[in-house]
């Protein structure tokens, strides 16, 4: 038994873990242990990659490439792959994944079962948008190959599908052709919610890139938005990797009232000196704190959560207003805190998160009931709004707030597999 | 000095060679050919090395890895290929000490996968690099090795026998052009050790491992502990006396 932890570090509960070496043990292995969940980086915030007392499988190890065609683009490879292998990979011959989210050192079976988005959403939507196949290995030994056409419904139960349709063993991904890892950025203060959704409209159309810092504690919602469009040509020297690792756990969060107010501050007031034009490397535009190993140390040993909402667009602005609202009334809050508008389409999975609306993704340090308080208030401005919360972020959401936002999640629980849970399936399904 | 280097790596589909297989192939391309015991798990090592880097020439080589006539014709065919430039021989399996005590052909097992294999292909590979009057040929030994433990000493025993052969290949080609390296590493986070993790083990992350074998390979390194603080803990292992050694549980 491993103490195993997800990002937030909100708990350190005993698991089995079993590394699958081979792709071709897991049908075997997953017969002879259930119930099971694979595991890859732990990147994401909550409990849907755990499954306290039970078995994990972990899938680091399935980091073999299997196939990759230069003309065509696709890439086949084993779920255990990171993102940022396929980058270092490809970005040299001139292809890239097409939607990546905040971090590249998450697998590729956990960006499919999160169907993750980036910055890029209102372009290219989610990552399950460039699937070819999944091959997919049931609890029973069973193997599924699903796509577009044949086993459809496969496809889209387990893009998004929370990791309980059975355990991703291979991929294929069809890349997106890339002139240079350079982009051009540029970056702009906006005051208020108005000047944001102003400028998300206006940039969707000429950049592939748009994402928002936004201080959450501010209550009028002033920001800095950053927009990119990868550079045409490039004739750039690449840049030397710096890798730093968050040394120590403190003993209390370094995000609390007392840093937070002039942090937010200083960095809202040197973004908006320094706007303008850049021309900026990928990694450190997309992957900013992958700079930073175990980053998650800074919440101290409580951990923390994040709370990642999405509201339709026509009621947007009063729902990001509101909540910025009680947010700064409670003084929580982090200096990471994301406002985004997602493009208009509907994503592939049954369960996806991303839906035609504007996103907000703010941590929160776990200070127990205090926290839970304000995460209730805000709930209700989700549900109120006819809005959803992101499962990859989420340890404590309501169930019947999950109910609602996920409307398809009766048709979804035909393809769970029985021989697969997690905390968060028996937190929010109750199996 | 020729661009592409020829390399061999015997037990190709081992955590640590297919590691070193990842970070040569990451600069350059090269030819190289690995030897497995089963083609189609070798098969899938070549296949990600072939998508890593696509210049390069990847040859796959099924043998038995314990029979002296196709092992001496394995090494003779490849080095008719073309000049070895490398051979890394990997192999190994890490049996459980109690499972050696017993069941006694668990044990022979772990003594001639472990030992009788790897030294029998390192004497095969020595002959044609001797003849070529270049090349490096590297073991992978363990710290395993360096003093017979009760909790590994059948695994320990058949690498302190590879440990000793390529000591004695060493004084053989000393003044040759040929360089043979003894690689020791400390418990390593890969398939074979996964039963070590589950109980608790730190391990060192196989990438790790790969790149301080590399970089010994490079240098030529007679004997290389990697990563190099086990150089000085198997040296107070060594070197502790019986009467404290015997107390300890390790």
């Amino acid at each position: 038994m491993t103490k195993i932890s997800s990002w937030g570090r909100l708990s350190a509960h005993k698991h089995v873990v079993t590394e699958i070496n081979d792709r071709t043990q897991i049908p075997a292995l997953l017969q002879s242990h259930h119930p099971g969940l694979a595991y890859g980086m732990g990147r994401s915030y909550g409990d849907i990659c755990l499954n306290p007392g039970g078995v994990l499988w972990k899938t680091t190890k399935l980091d073999r490439f299997i196939s990759f065609n230069n003309k065509t683009g696709i890439l086949r490879c084993e779920a255990g792959v990171l993102l940022r292998d396929i980058q270092r990979l490809v970005i040299p011959r001139g292809w890239i994944l097409p939607v990546t989210p905040g971090t590249q050192l998450v697998t590729v079976g956990g960006a499919i079962a999160n169907d993750v988005h980036g910055k890029n959403h209102h372009a290219l939507g989610s990552f399950g948008d460039h699937l070819l196949q999944i091959r997919l290995v049931r609890s029973t030994g069973e193997t599924i190959d699903c796509d577009h056409n044949q086993q459809h419904d496969w496809f889209t139960a387990t893009i998004g599908g929370l990791g309980l349709t059975g355990v991703i063993m291979e991929a294929e991904i069809q890349l997106q052709k890339v002139a240079s890892a350079w982009l051009n950025t540029e970056t702009l203060a906006y005051a208020n919610l108005d000047e944001f959704f102003h400028l998300a409209d206006d940039s969707e159309a000429k950049w592939q890139h748009t994402v928002s810092w936004i201080d959450c504690l501010s209550g009028i919602g002033r920001g800095i938005f950053m927009r990119a469009n990868p550079i045409a040509e490039d004739s750039r020297i690449t840049p030397k990797a710096r890798q730093l690792t968050m040394p120590f756990m403190p003993p209390v969060s370094l995000v609390n009232r007392l840093t937070l107010y002039p942090f937010n501050n200083a960095y809202f007031y040197l973004q908006k000196k320094q706007a303008g034009p850049g021309i900026v490397y990928y990694e450190k535009f997309f992957y900013p704190l992958d700079n930073l190993l175990e980053w998650n140390r800074m919440y101290g040993p409580k951990g923390f959560f994040q709370y990642q909402s999405v509201v339709p667009r026509a009621v947007g602005k009063q729902a990001v207003q509101s909540m910025l609202k009680e947010i700064a009334r409670s003084g929580e809050g982090s200096f990471l805190a994301v406002l985004k508008t997602f493009g208009n389409r509907e994503a592939i999975g049954m369960m996806s998160f991303p839906q035609p609306g504007v996103t907000l993704a703010l941590d929160f340090s776990n200070n127990g009931a205090r926290t839970l308080k304000l995460f209730e208030r805000l709930d209700a401005i989700v549900r109120e709004a006819g809005g959803r919360i992101y499962p990859a972020k989420d340890a404590r959401m309501p169930r019947d707030l999950f109910e609602r936002g996920y409307p398809k999640l009766h048709e979804f629980l035909a393809y769970r597999d029985p021989g697969i849970s997690s905390a968060l399936s028996r937190r929010l399904i109750g199996y | 000095m020729k661009n592409t280097k020829n390399i061999v790596i015997v037990g190709a589909t081992s955590g640590i060679a297919e590691h070193c297989a990842r970070i040569w192939l990451q600069s350059h391309p090269a030819n190289l050919t690995l030897i497995g015991r089963n083609a189609a798990r070798t098969e899938k090592v070549a296949a990600d090395l072939q998508v890593r880097n696509p210049e390069s020439v990847i040859r796959i080589v099924e043998t038995d890895f314990l029979d002296p006539a196709a092992i001496q014709q394995t090494a003779e065919d490849i080095a008719a290929a073309g000049t070895i430039d490398i051979v890394l021989i990997a192999q190994g399996s890490l049996t459980e000490q109690l499972d050696c005590q017993t069941d006694l052909s668990v044990c022979k097992e772990s003594l001639e996968i472990n030992g009788i294999s790897p030294v029998l292909f390192a004497e095969a590979f020595a002959e044609h690099l001797l003849k070529a009057g270049q090349g490096t040929l590297a073991l992978i030994g363990s710290v395993a090795g360096d003093r017979g433990r009760k909790s590994n000493y059948a695994y320990g025993a058949a690498k302190g026998m590879v440990a000793r052969y390529a000591q004695g290949l060493q004084h053989r080609f000393a003044g040759s052009g040929v360089k043979v390296v003894l690689i020791k590493p400390g418990p390593t986070d890969t398939p074979m050790t996964a039963h070590l993790k589950a109980q608790g083990a730190k391990l060192t992350p196989v990438e790790d491992v790969a790149q301080g074998i590399v970089i010994a390979i490079n240098r030529g390194q007679a004997v290389a502990y990697v990563p190099g603080k086990w150089r000085l803990i198997m040296w107070v292992i060594r070197h502790l006396p019986g009467f404290v050694f015997n107390k300890l549980n390790i």
